[in-house]
């Protein structure tokens, strides 16, 4: 059975790998984040969060973080997750779902094309 | 809310809101009886306040006014024929209690705690946790505390440590019988 301390494989791993993005301009980074307020966790945005962190742990993508926010104010549209790719506006997708995750990790992170049928615009 | 561990997220995210900088959850089951405690040191509630906050239409928000994660979790609580109640204190922080009967039809399963865990303690979260689940005298602690000392500076929130987490959970839940909460 795991325990904590077996996460020094991992630390060891990712520890050259942490000082050198640290050593690169934060604004580099790729963030993911997930609406997680009650509307958000009743509708589904738990799963969403997991898929992202599964799906970019086994790509083992660099500088993306999946992070999470409160209330985005339109509850009948969770789960609502944004993406903030650098030197590119915000996208928001709606009605999130883990397979819809999954595809956004795939078209929009990885290969940087929009998912553009899961958009707020798509979806009122 | 179909599980109780999306209770435990929507308050324990709440304390992490509140600027506590650590949040305890306790889950036991015991005597026929399941009890989840969330305590927070965050910023706390005065008396009035405290008295109206299971009320759905109370809330600290000022974009809408309704507050719906304290009175689901009492509703949760109340249709398992348990007891709900929350402390708080301004400056010295809050805990919210809840029971149910363990079999008792209508109580909500306790879910995927794993999965509960790791987005608590993912993203640029800065609170400790310690969750801490007990079952009929089996049980196990996890202290973020301590997961930040073996991690050495390499960020919690990072997913390969998230997954490593959830798995290291999933076996011990199963190792006390908290899985089929």
């Amino acid at each position: 059975m795991k325990s904590i301390a077996d996460i020094k494989a991992i630390r060891d791993k990712m520890k050259p790998q942490i000082n050198l993005r640290d050593n690169l301009d934060a604004e580099q980074e790729t963030r993911i984040v997930v609406g997680m307020a009650t509307c958000g966790i009743s509708a589904g945005a738990r799963p969403v969060f997991n898929a992202f962190v599964d799906d970019i742990a086994s790509r083992q993508l660099k500088n993306v973080k999946v992070t999470r926010t409160g209330c985005m104010g339109m509850c009948a549209l969770e789960p609502i997750v944004e993406v903030h790719v650098p030197g590119q506006d915000p996208v928001t997708y709606v009605h999130v779902d883990p397979d819809k995750a999954r595809k956004i990790v795939a078209n929009h992170i990885v290969n940087g094309n929009v998912c553009t049928e899961y958009l707020i615009g798509e979806n009122k | 809310m179909r599980e109780l561990a999306l209770n435990i997220l929507d308050i324990a995210e709440n304390s992490v809101k509140a600027g506590a900088s650590l949040v305890r959850v306790l889950v036991e089951a015991k005597d026929g009886r399941l009890t989840i405690e969330i305590s927070d040191n965050g910023c706390g509630m005065d008396a009035e306040f405290v008295k109206r906050v299971t009320d759905p239409f109370t809330t600290t928000r000022t974009t809408r006014k309704v507050g719906m994660g304290i009175p689901l979790f009492k509703m949760a609580a109340e249709m398992a024929d348990g007891t709900f109640s929350i402390t708080s204190e301004k400056g010295v922080g809050t805990t919210v209690t809840a029971t149910f009967v363990l079999d008792h039809i209508d109580r909500a399963p306790l879910g995927d705690l794993a999965d509960t865990v790791v987005t608590l303690i993912g993203g640029e979260c800065r609170s400790d946790f310690v969750f801490d689940v007990r079952v009929n005298g089996k049980g196990f602690v996890f202290d973020t505390r301590e997961l930040k000392a073996e991690l050495d500076g390499v960020p919690v929130g990072e997913p390969e440590v998230l997954v490593f987490v959830r798995d290291m959970i999933k076996e011990n839940l199963i190792d006390i019988g908290g899985e089929k909460l």
